[in-house]
């Protein structure tokens, strides 16, 4: 347990680090553009109508004056004390802003999530030991065709298919447009997520899928699946007592890993529906160079994607009788 | 070298089938070389057809425009009454030209870093694998977003995105197969003899880890394209004036819904179409260079 718990400690302060480095990174990013957010959110002529004091005003809220350390360090002090700052386009503290985001993109994310995860390990599994036959060949299709499509571009025929033609769903949004807030029931959201969720599914199923199959290959041609199949065991049976076992480890730090580009397609694909999470918030952020918000959305996802690799890393020691021995000796 | 552990390997491998199979051995790597000349004479004729079209695509005529897909435009005319066949094609041409160039700097930074990170001791390896877990942290799409930033969006913004975020992940596989090279018999023994680290890099890693290597700048390619059209359909890649396939789809999203559907198939149909050949030519060069699955 102590030394679990050692390991846990470890890697807890890894990730901060991390999220230091990847802040450090961010902003650095930022401060490099040589794009005006000034240019980019007044434009042109309308700076040009101003005076010179109004100008100094705008260039005080976009924070253009000051240098960057000062802002970073600031920054930095402000968020050790939980406060991200405020969103300079929505007007917003910036953790109110990607709390009503995520907790809109969440069900979004989680359903993609755990479906792509289940569907893409039976489809491994399936293709892995029917190595060679044609369920192997079209589920090894369809995973090179998927990880070839670009998500948006999906997301785009989906629309057109059942939103546009047959009109099943709705065009885009997350809530009927012109309802009042109150009257959006459940299934409206459910309906509107229906199309962004189903996208990012299809999508993620292709990596998990591949590689599911690839160990369940190594699995079969293994000397306990032959010892097992000398015995007697029926293909089902070995299929399930054998191969699951020994390729849920490898799947779930995958379906882990996943998280990061899970939340990577959804940039694109809440973007396509105007679905209004935390993904088209990143891209309202970054177009307008709203800098804390892009900064805590950053950050935010970093985070989420380190839990995963943390969760994976923990989980193994669950599942995985000798690496938990390994990890108590070591 | 690689010829005599394949053929080890189908000795040892034998199946039921394997009689047949090593008949056909020799057609089998025949097959995958012409489809790998086939494939690379595709792809370079539509990159010259769409540098040659480039003219063409941007050419607007007002008296066509909306012409759903018929014999005298192939993939129809948008609202500006331009020829989405020609602009389709300089679209891909487009991006095939930045997925090589990043792909190639993707994968140059990869070897570097891998490379040093096994060769400069402990310290290096440490701060190394640091920054490999931390740009793998942010979802690629995100970093791609904000590198284009930093070098204020357009064709440089782009190709410096995707190139400088896509490295991790073959880093991280040269590291971990240098790792294990290092301790190999062949490694230890030049190592007493005196020869130095530079030439033992030189001499006897690099050339082992070639097969890997290619194979893996190739796999670049699908991922890189993918990235690019999609940082430039958000609005953070090239701009608009220019023929990307993501500036194309961006636009005709505001159609959609009129019901002009080939300006979003066809299109994207393509772009599916480029990246799926590119990642064809990937596998089978892995197949024809990893004696171990020789047999597929």
């Amino acid at each position: 347990m102590k030394h679990r718990l050692q390991f846990t400690g470890k890697k807890l302060i890894r990730m901060a680090l991390l999220l230091l480095g990847v802040s450090i990174v961010t902003f650095l990013l930022m401060c490099a553009s040589p794009l005006d957010p000034l240019q980019t959110n007044i434009g042109q002529a309308a700076l040009g109508t101003m005076s010179s004091e109004q100008i100094a005003k705008l260039q005080a809220y976009w924070g253009v004056d000051t240098p960057p350390l000062t802002r970073y360090l600031g920054w930095l002090t402000d968020v050790l004390k939980g406060d991200f700052g405020t969103s300079l386009l929505y007007r917003q503290p910036v953790l109110t802003v990607i709390g009503q985001r995520l907790i809109s993109s969440f069900w979004l994310l989680l359903s993609a999530w755990v479906i792509s995860g289940v569907l893409g390990l039976t489809m491994g599994v399936i293709a892995g030991a029917c190595r060679g036959r044609w369920p192997d060949r079209l589920i090894r299709g369809y995973c090179l065709l998927i990880s070839s499509t670009p998500a948006f571009w999906l997301a785009i025929l989906l629309l057109l298919i059942f939103a546009v033609w047959l009109g099943w769903l709705p065009v885009g949004l997350s809530v009927p447009a012109g309802v009042e807030a109150a009257a959006v029931t459940v299934a409206d959201r459910f309906r509107h997520a229906i199309l962004p969720a189903l996208t990012l599914s299809i999508t993620g199923v292709a990596n998990i899928a591949l590689h599911t199959r690839e160990k369940m290959i190594n699995v079969m041609e293994s000397d306990y699946v032959l010892f097992a199949r000398a015995r007697g065991e029926s293909e089902i049976s070995i299929i399930l007592r054998h191969g699951l076992r020994n390729v849920a480890l490898p799947a779930i730090t995958l379906q882990f890993a996943s998280v990061s580009e899970i939340i990577g397609g959804s940039v694109l694909v809440e973007q396509v529906f105007s679905y209004p999470g935390l993904g088209q918030a990143a891209v309202t952020a970054g177009l307008g160079s709203d800098l804390p918000l892009l900064l805590g959305i950053t950050i935010v996802t970093a985070a989420i994607v380190f839990a995963g690799n943390l969760i994976a890393d923990l989980l193994y020691g669950v599942i995985d009788p000798k690496i938990r021995k390994g990890a108590a000796r070591g | 070298m690689n010829n005599m552990a394949a053929k080890d390997m189908r000795i040892g491998k034998k199946r039921t089938k394997a009689g047949r199979r090593y008949q056909s051995e020799t057609n089998q790597r025949l097959r995958t070389v012409i489809f790998l000349i086939v494939t690379v004479v595709i792809l370079a004729a539509v990159t010259a057809a769409g540098i040659l079209t480039e003219g063409y695509a941007v050419e607007t005529d007002f008296s066509q425009r909306n012409l759903s897909p018929g014999l005298q435009h192939l993939f129809g005319t948008d609202w500006m009454g331009r020829d989405m066949l020609a602009r389709t094609l300089s679209g891909l041409s487009l991006s095939i030209r930045i997925g090589i160039m990043t792909a190639v700097v993707s994968a140059a930074v990869a070897l570097a870093l891998g490379t040093a990170s096994v060769v400069l001791g402990r310290k290096a390896d440490v701060v190394i694998s640091w920054c490999i877990d931390l740009v793998m942290g942010i979802p690629h799409i995100l970093l791609v977003m904000l590198i284009s930033l930093a070098c204020g969006r357009g064709f440089i913004g782009v190709v410096a995105g995707v190139s400088l975020s896509h490295w991790p992940s073959l880093a991280r596989v040269i590291r971990g197969e240098l790792m294990q090279l290092r301790q190999a018999p062949y490694i230890l023994v030049a190592e007493k003899m005196g020869v130095s680290k530079f030439q033992n890099v030189k001499r006897h890693m690099l050339p082992h880890l070639l097969p890997q290597f290619l194979t893996g700048l190739i796999l670049l390619f699908p991922h890189a394209i993918l990235h690019e059209s999609g940082v430039t359909f958000l609005g953070f890649g090239l701009s608009s004036e220019q023929p990307a396939i993501g500036v194309i789809l961006s636009e005709s999203m505001q159609y959609l819904t009129t019901g002009k559907w080939w300006l979003a198939l066809f299109p994207g149909l393509a772009l599916v179409l480029v990246v799926v050949l590119f990642a064809l030519l990937g596998e089978r060069v892995r197949r024809l260079l990893d004696p171990s699955s020789v047999h597929e």
